[in-house]
């Protein structure tokens, strides 16, 4: 539903609204030559003027005079680090002087976060994290508690980078659903309109102006802009049976030979989930903590069981992570894994393209 | 990787040093109050660093610091692995040799004249070379220097009967765990973390600089791959592989991808 | 809400040595009420965890209806297992479970029964073999083929033994490389085959044991008669949660600790020849 027109310089009176609500403000800012999502206080802490410039292998900021705060596409990570915890602590042992084990659960802090500029393909990965974490056998109960913290104010994407394919996925440019507000930015400020019932209470509790007939053109223009301004796509929604009928393919010892393996393309993606359990016992030996952590297809422990290492190649390896994305996710709920947000493309130290990979693998019959 | 026996109540533990800089002692000085913890548990017999002296100790865990460089030090780390029932090479030296390991791609006797007003005193094998190509070794603590945390976790995991756990994993997964920005992809600096075996929890990404991988490779390194990279931002071809010959020159997969480019320029 | 991921404390009543390396732990929940509420199917998992080391998947052997105690039948060779190995009656350790899908009993019901296992002692279809033998008139006839590569692998010989005297139940055991004591076949297992004593087309298969194994034995049991549809296998892959979420299990779009490990061949069939999945 829209609900108005927010001036830029009125931008404060947003996160002065949500902090009143109890909500902590992640917003993004540069950090260190990238965009983040860390605390935000104030709107001038946003990249005013910025932009990215991204390309296999490479993320590069610009600082231009625009006045706009959200003229770029992503940074490295997004919401899945707010929910799906790099590291969360499950629960701790404890043992007694008469060996006996007491376990205690440990539940991450009950912080209420907003977070301002997600983006589409943000909440698309957020719906799937949603259906992995969240479903049968029972919901997780970390994931379940850091996800019902969060509000979450999207910002439709209007400035594309070289590696974005959302249009190709259909998950974005435009944030469609999955959101409590979405704003539309304009030069002199932002198209506002609100998803959830609290997003709607929140927009009206701000003093927004009318929108006019030219401010939503120039949002269907910019939006259309954005969409057609991606050049990479993937062959095609669903590769599953494509792939799965490719899997001595020779291209993946191809691009065996291009991967490191390291699996920075599995932590910058929104959808990854594989996680590995880690026990940190303290040196005394009286209590233990047990944690989960980001872990990876492309490490050896991912496949390790007695003393065999299933895939012991990156062959097997970049196969499972690549079949596992656009392939087997379909078979697991029920669409593919990729958002088509690009991280995988420019934060991979080498630059492989998954895009370029699905056209090598997909087309064609396999034999060649 | 050795199987642990199971360990005495209060095992009996050495901590030895061939040749290194002692900074891995160090290491284990500077664990502050989980050493005074440590020393409670254990029985420090040998650490010349620390005080005690008895070097010809049976112990029960032996900490070995240093390569094997002199003809006596292949004696003397046999002799330690005779009286030790699990032995921890414990840094870059042990592991691989360290950063003296240089000399054995070079002219080592050259060097040797050059610096030493008598070299003849100089008792030194043709290289220097990690513990495991003396004698059995059951765990490698990989580093330059080897983490305090490791050096803790693998005697807490020793007195609880099971094998300390390896890491292996690449330098990458840290920084992405730690949410720091990748220095390679954003500035283009020569990280050597996609080949690195992490442990150092991504000390130098986390502060801005590149890794140059004083822990060494990593499992299933694709050396080829990176050090293509390492040209495509800029480095000379001789340049790039001098990033695999540094403190872990005599690690095989680094032996190989530097020398095959030293070679070419030559 | 139950929480999956959080163990619960069990006690070690028993520990039996099986043989050098195979070990089997008794187990009990401390909390009587846990313990009476703990209901599995053979095949189904638990997560062990062995206190400040971690936790492994180990399918559960005992019968079902022996609820006094439930038993874990353990090789030692990862670091988790190795230490397991070294608990004594009185230790304690966590337990969480059980977890994913068991045998397909109750279809099993009324059909003649082949169970094939390879490698070292295949503890997930010993606990089929123990729950057949124990409702003997449910089945028809059961075979049991055992494949191992040295003779000395085998452990539990006497079980073989004895079952092989039961009524309505062969025994086929075979070593790729026998002994001069060896009393059975030497040769690959897959030789033996064509003599079970089965209706072919009213037998339920079940398998365990290395997956090229399996693949094989899978394409000798359909040479027999045997519908795909009635061959069962159980898969092996790491993992660490045991509900589906840690991702380490995939094979395919598969999560073998939820949606297996126990697998109808027709689901996997594809998967199984391809390396490295």
């Amino acid at each position: 539903m829209e609900n108005g027109f927010l001036c830029r310089d009125r931008f404060q009176d947003l996160l002065e609204a949500l902090r009143s609500l109890g909500y902590q403000c992640i917003g993004p800012q540069v950090r260190d030559g990238a965009i983040l999502f860390v605390a935000l206080v104030a709107a001038e802490e946003l990249p005013r003027g910025v932009r990215d410039i991204q390309a296999p292998g490479s993320y590069r900021l610009e600082r231009t005079a625009g006045p706009r705060f959200f003229g770029w596409a992503n940074g490295p990570q997004a919401l899945k680090p707010l929910v799906f915890a790099p590291r969360e602590v499950l629960w701790r042992a404890e043992r007694a002087e008469d060996a006996t084990i007491r376990f205690i659960p440990e539940l991450p802090p009950p912080l209420r976060l907003a977070v301002i500029g997600v983006r589409a393909c943000d909440l698309a990965a957020l719906d799937l994290q949603d259906r992995h974490f969240l479903g049968p056998p029972a919901e997780d109960a970390s994931y379940a508690a850091r996800r019902a913290s969060l509000f979450l104010v999207a910002v439709h994407c209007s400035d594309p980078s070289d590696s974005c394919f959302c249009a190709s996925t259909g998950d974005g440019p435009r944030a469609s659903t999955g959101f409590d507000l979405a704003l539309t930015e304009l030069d002199d400020g932002f198209i506002v309109e609100s998803g959830s019932g609290r997003g709607a209470q929140l927009a009206a509790s701000l003093a927004l102006d009318a929108v006019t007939g030219d401010m939503r053109s120039e949002a269907a223009a910019q939006a259309e802009a954005a969409r057609a301004r991606q050049r990479r796509r993937l062959p095609s929604r669903d590769l599953r049976a494509a792939l799965f009928a490719r899997l001595e393919h020779p291209r993946w010892a191809l691009v065996a030979e291009r991967c490191l393996a390291c699996g920075n393309c599995s932590s910058v993606c929104p959808t990854c989930f594989c996680h590995a359990g880690v026990e940190t016992p303290e040196l005394d030996g009286a209590a233990s903590v047990h944690a989960r952590v980001w872990d990876s297809c492309f490490t050896q422990s991912h496949s390790y069981i007695h003393g065999i290492t299933v895939r012991s190649d990156t062959r097997a390896r970049y196969r499972q992570w690549f079949t596992h994305k656009l392939g087997s996710w379909h078979e697991q709920y029920g669409r593919s894994g990729c958002v088509g947000c690009g991280r995988c493309i420019s934060w991979c130290p080498v630059g492989i393209d998954i895009t370029e990979e699905a056209a090598a693998i997909c087309t064609g019959t396999g034999h060649d | 990787m050795g199987e642990p026996a199971v360990m005495a109540k209060k095992p009996r533990v050495a901590v030895h040093k061939f040749s290194s800089c002692d900074g891995c002692q160090l290491a284990f000085l500077n664990l502050g109050e989980d050493l005074l913890r440590l020393s409670s548990m254990v029985e420090l017999v040998h650490f010349a660093e620390a005080g005690p002296v008895d070097p010809d100790a049976e112990v029960d865990i032996a900490f070995v610091e240093g390569s094997i460089s002199t003809a006596a030090a292949i004696e003397r780390i046999r002799s330690v692995r005779s009286r030790s029932r699990f032995l921890v090479a414990m840094g870059a030296c042990a592991t691989a040799g360290g950063l003296q390991a240089l000399r054995n791609l070079a002219d080592g006797a050259a060097w040797v004249a050059d610096i030493y007003a008598v070299p003849a005193e100089l008792d030194l094998l043709a290289s220097s070379t990690a513990l495991a190509q003396h004698v059995r070794v059951d765990l490698e603590l990989w580093g330059c220097p080897v983490s305090g945390r490791r050096v803790v976790a693998a005697v807490r995991a020793l007195l609880f009967g099971v094998s300390p756990v390896e890491e292996q994993d690449k330098v990458c997964l840290d920084c992405k765990r730690s949410q720091t920005v990748c220095v390679m992809v954003t500035r283009g600096l020569p990280c050597m973390g996609p080949v690195t075996r992490t442990g150092c929890g991504a000390l130098c990404p986390r502060f801005g600089r590149d890794c140059y991988s004083c822990y060494g490779p990593a499992e299933n390194s694709n050396v080829e791959a990176l050090g293509r990279r390492l040209e495509g931002v800029g480095l000379s071809r001789t340049a790039a592989g001098r990033r695999f010959l540094s403190i872990n020159s005599a690690a095989p997969p680094f032996t190989e991808a530097g020398r095959r480019r030293a070679q070419d320029h030559e | 809400m139950t929480d999956l991921m959080v163990p619960h404390e069990a006690e070690v009543v028993e520990r039996i040595s099986e043989s050098a390396t195979i070990f089997t732990l008794r187990l009990r929940f401390r909390d009587g009420s846990r313990h009476a509420r703990y209901r599995f199917v053979p095949g189904q998992f638990n997560m062990l965890y062995l206190y400040g080391v971690g936790e492994v998947p180990i399918s559960v052997v005992s019968d079902p209806q022996d609820d006094a105690l439930f038993d874990h039948t353990i090789r030692a060779i990862g670091r988790v297992t190795r230490g397991l190995s070294r608990l004594q009656p009185g230790d304690r350790l966590g337990i969480r479970g059980p977890f994913g899908c068991g045998w397909p009993l109750e279809q099993a019901q009324g059909h003649d029964v082949m169970i094939v296992t390879g490698g070292l002692g295949c503890a997930p279809a010993v606990s089929v073999i123990n729950y057949v033998m124990r409702r003997r008139q449910l089945f028809g006839e059961l075979v049991i083929v055992q494949g191992v590569k040295h003779a000395e692998d085998l452990i539990w010989a006497q079980r073989y033994h004895r079952w092989s005297r039961m009524e309505h139940t062969q025994v086929m055991v075979a070593a790729d490389v026998g002994t001069a004591l060896w009393p059975w076949h030497v040769g690959p297992v897959t030789e033996l085959f064509a003599q079970a004593r089965i209706n072919a087309s009213d037998t339920v298969a079940m398998m365990c044991g290395p997956e090229g194994m399996m693949r094989v034995a899978a394409d000798h049991m359909r040479a027999l008669g045997i519908v795909e549809g009635s061959m069962w296998l159980s898969m092996e892959r790491s993992m660490h949660c045991g509900v589906g979420r840690c991702g380490h299990c995939q094979i395919g779009g598969k999560f073998v600790c939820k949606d297996g490990p126990v697998f109808n061949y027709t689901q996997v069939k594809d998967l199984l020849p391809v390396r490295g999945l």
